[in-house]
């Protein structure tokens, strides 16, 4: 099909910008691997569970309802379960092309006139010994798992790792009932305070938190870490410890809780892999955008967590100027940013609240110490920290040349779980990987292509 | 800051043929210092399939380079065991149709009088081989000499295996020499390395590390896509590929066009590689390239269709205009050794490559004749002219 406008993620980023792309009078498709529009943050019940009350499970209902309700309305084509696999640079603008249905097997594409990345993030966890047990979850996971299947993933649970995704993920299980253990953060409250004047405006939310979890009875446990999880076939318990300030673990305060689930989580990276293979210029690990939005490549704008990792209201006004700034420019004039001020102010105030938590929320520095050789870093691949080492040792490094000697990386996931430990196990800065190929792509689908462009002939 | 002579000899390139050049120099007895600026393989050896081909090579220098490799080859594998994942698997060439057949036969009786084995396979017959193999195919030819090793692996131990000094993320910024213009060392971003050799295993840097050593060498990128697909069980046996066979009567020249070659891995995912590009060293995905593997992958082998494509890389061939590399001392800078310009076939070509340069620092006769390789064989650049 041909559209004016491809937005490739339905989450707050691509629904806000579809709409007000939409609302300007362009042609949206909006792309989603999901059954249904909202994203991870606005994750949805299948209607089949009749669901009586999903808000219980989300904030900012109503702004999702908002949402919702507009696109229902709008004239944008939610093209749903549509996995996008490459977006290619053809001279009449950019092809999405995407594999369909829950097997993945049949082509699809869409051209457009320009596109919009709104792709997200996924979370980050880091390797410790006994991680991979059944009963080890994401954080992330474990949420996903309340908002859209209704169910929860066990009795009793311990979160842990670090960052602001914690706190809803507690609060989120113990009101479903779970019993939470306890909240394992690594970081040092206090470097939030640090940051408190950038903070001011998430100073309510965070305080909503807090009464959360003394009313669920769930132990805060700050500068503490998981230093293994427990259990021959599955998880029946962790050991914490409490950090001194060089990320260390203080000797004799380890102790044992018992649970059936450990939620746990490191951050989040943007995904950046269609970005890449456009040709998009990357700033770190994230794309890199202009006031409007735009990337450096022509035709592709970019908003939400893939140009920095900031939370559903973010990625909500950067979606915004997107629609507004790609409504404006397809039809050839120069947009007046003056008009999307409210939106940019928020923008503005948002980025700095996420600065000032990048800043506070970090792994402990030496958690690659407790990492045993015989830890299993890359699961698909089933590379372990000694393996990762021993090529260490043969010379290798940097990433990318560990990869190569241990297959880390290689396997399902593209690296996408195990690139930040082998990253730290070498002891270099994650860098930006290049996969060509968003998600698997069958052989078949591939050289079909090449007849049809083949039958083409020379352009 | 500057070293005093601690080495016999500087290989520049931590890639296969600097292993290889590093292991046998030492070897020789050599004390060997290897410089790279990046990591262990971090070129073109981190990029490709690890071929060991002697099918695909016409009579000729190349040939018996190949020839000469695949027996080190296989001696090396046996010594390093297990870590290079040496395989002995085998090559068998397909032909779609009785003419291509007819030419792929008369190529392969060319190869046999050079000292290939080179066993034709009847129509009936492939299907034992390669069970999985489309049907209809014309018939094939099996070399049993075609090899396989993980090129990364592979160049890490033998470079451990050298006992060599590995300086890694260090470049070569010059390479001195003395008054009367013999090498003396070089020169990198964190010191001086001072030996009466130094060669040259940069790969597609070959031709800028001449450069700075003050002569010239037209090594030139040429890309290449490989594609990997989701781990298998084992599904093909051999190093698979069509032979197309483009005969031009008129001018008595032959040219033998190849498909993609498809193969399993130790591992599990099967290869599909490469296609052949000149465009610089662009890195960024060319779908047109990768569709055009897989259509070819897939003809083939119809259940390829199914599998999954989990990813592609790039990597970049270094050649020289005459496609064969450049071994051999540089009689324009006496001590400069080169060990370049492999395009495709490096690591097929590493292991003999590595012995002639050892053979050549050393003093003793090479185990082939060197002419085809010189590396002064190619017409001056103005700029030298002007010198």
């Amino acid at each position: 099909m041909r559209t004016d406008l491809a937005v490739i993620g339905a989450g707050p980023a691509g629904l806000a910008a579809a709409l007000a792309a939409d609302r300007r009078g362009l042609r949206v498709a909006l792309v989603d691997a999901a059954p249904e529009p909202g994203g991870q943050f606005y994750r949805q019940p299948a209607a089949g569970l009749r669901a009586e009350r999903p808000q219980a499970l989300h904030h900012q209902w109503r702004t999702w309802v908002g949402l919702r309700d507009r696109l229902a309305t709008s004239s944008v084509r939610v093209l749903s379960e549509h996995h996008v696999w490459c977006v290619e640079r053809t001279p009449d603008g950019p092809a999405v092309h995407a594999l369909l249905g829950p097997e993945q097997e049949k082509p699809a594409e869409v051209r457009a006139t320009a596109v919009l990345l709104a792709t997200g993030g996924y979370e980050t966890v880091l390797p410790f010994p006994g991680w991979t047990l059944p009963g080890v979850v994401t954080a992330g996971g474990a949420q996903a798992m309340l908002k859209g299947g209704l169910v929860v993933p066990g009795r009793t649970a311990v979160v842990a790792g670090t960052g602001p995704l914690l706190l809803p993920v507690a609060t989120g299980l113990a009101a479903a009932g779970v019993r939470v253990a306890a909240l394992v953060e690594s970081a040092d409250p206090g470097r939030l305070l640090r940051h408190a004047g950038a903070l001011a405006g998430k100073l309510p939310e965070g305080a909503g938190y807090a009464a959360r979890l003394l009313r669920h009875r769930v132990p805060f446990l700050a500068r503490h870490t998981v230093v293994r999880a427990h259990g021959d076939t599955r998880l029946t318990g962790v050991t914490v410890a409490a950090l001194d300030a060089h990320g260390r673990v203080r000797p004799g305060t380890e102790r044992r809780l018992p649970c059936d689930t450990l939620a746990v989580s490191h951050g989040m990276l943007p995904h950046t892999d269609l970005a890449e293979s456009l040709g998009c210029r990357l700033d770190g690990l994230t794309v890199a955008v202009d006031a409007e939005q735009r990337t450096d490549v022509p035709g592709v704008w970019a908003a939400g967590e893939a140009t920095g990792v900031g939370g559903a209201a973010l990625a909500l006004a950067e979606g915004h100027i997107a629609g507004r700034s790609i409504a404006a420019r397809l039809r050839g004039t120069v947009p007046d940013p003056g008009e999307w001020a409210p939106a940019a102010r928020a923008r503005a105030r948002m980025r700095g609240y996420a600065a000032a938590l990048d800043a506070a929320y970090a792994p402990p520095a030496h958690w690659t110490d407790r990492v045993t050789d015989d830890t299993v870093v890359c699961r698909c691949e089933e590379v372990t920290a000694g393996t990762v080492r021993e090529a260490l040792a043969l010379g290798a490094g940097d990433a990318r040349t560990v990869k190569l000697l241990t297959r880390a990386g290689m396997g399902w996931c593209q690296g996408r779980m195990c690139e930040p430990a082998v990253a730290g196990l070498a002891g270099c800065e994650p860098a930006p990987s290049r996969r060509p190929f968003a998600r698997p792509v069958p052989l078949g689908v591939l050289a079909e292509q090449h007849e049809q462009h083949t039958e083409r002939g020379p352009s | 800051m500057s070293e005093p002579l601690t080495c016999d000899v500087v290989v520049v390139g931590a890639g296969m043929t600097g292993a290889a050049c590093a292991l046998y120099a030492a070897r020789a007895g050599l004390a060997v210092t290897v410089v790279d600026r990046g990591p262990v393989a971090g070129g073109t050896t981190g990029a490709g399939e690890g071929n060991l081909l002697v099918s695909d090579k016409a009579p000729g220098p190349e040939l018996e380079l190949a020839l000469l490799s695949n027996r080190l080859w296989a001696q090396v594998a046996q010594e390093l065991g297990r870590p290079v994942e040496y395989e002995a698997k085998g090559g068998l060439v397909v032909a779609e149709n009785p003419e291509t057949l007819d030419g792929l036969r008369r190529f392969a009786d060319t190869q046999r009088a050079a000292g290939v084995t080179a066993d034709p396979v009847p129509a009936d017959r492939l299907h034992d081989l390669e069970p999985r193999l489309a049907p209809g195919l014309a018939g094939g030819v099996r070399y049993p000499q075609d090899a396989q090793v993980m090129p990364a692996l592979a160049a890490a131990h033998l470079l451990r295996a050298s006992g060599a000094r590995l300086l890694t993320g260090r470049e070569v910024t010059r390479v001195l020499r003395t008054a009367d213009g013999a090498v003396r060392g070089v020169r990198t971003d964190r010191g001086d390395l001072h030996a009466p050799a130094v060669v040259n295993a940069a790969g597609t840097w070959g031709g800028e590390l001449a450069a700075r050593a003050g002569v010239s060498l037209p090594v030139l990128p040429r890309r290449g896509f490989v594609l990997v697909t989701e781990p298998l069980p084992p599904r093909v046996r051999h190093k698979v590929y069509a032979a197309d066979y483009v005969a031009d009567v008129a001018s008595d020249s032959a040219a033998l066009q190849t498909s993609p070659v498809v193969e399993g891995t130790a591992a599990g995912p099967v290869l599909i590689g490469a296609s052949r590009e000149r465009v610089g060293f662009d890195r960024s995905l060319s779908l047109p390239a990768v569709r055009a593997l897989a259509a070819g992958a897939t003809r083939l082998f119809p259940f390829l269709s199914g599998v999954r494509a989990l990813r592609a890389y790039a990597g970049f061939r270094p050649y020289l205009p005459d496609h064969l590399p450049a071994i051999g001392p540089d009689p324009r800078a006496p001590g400069l050794f080169h060990a370049c310009g492999h395009e495709g076939a490096g690591i097929g070509l590493a292991t003999g490559t590595g012995l002639l340069i050892a053979q050549a620092l050393t003093g003793g006769t090479p185990e082939l004749d060197l002419t085809p390789f010189r590396p002064d064989r190619f017409p001056r650049t103005t700029k030298e002219a002007e010198q």
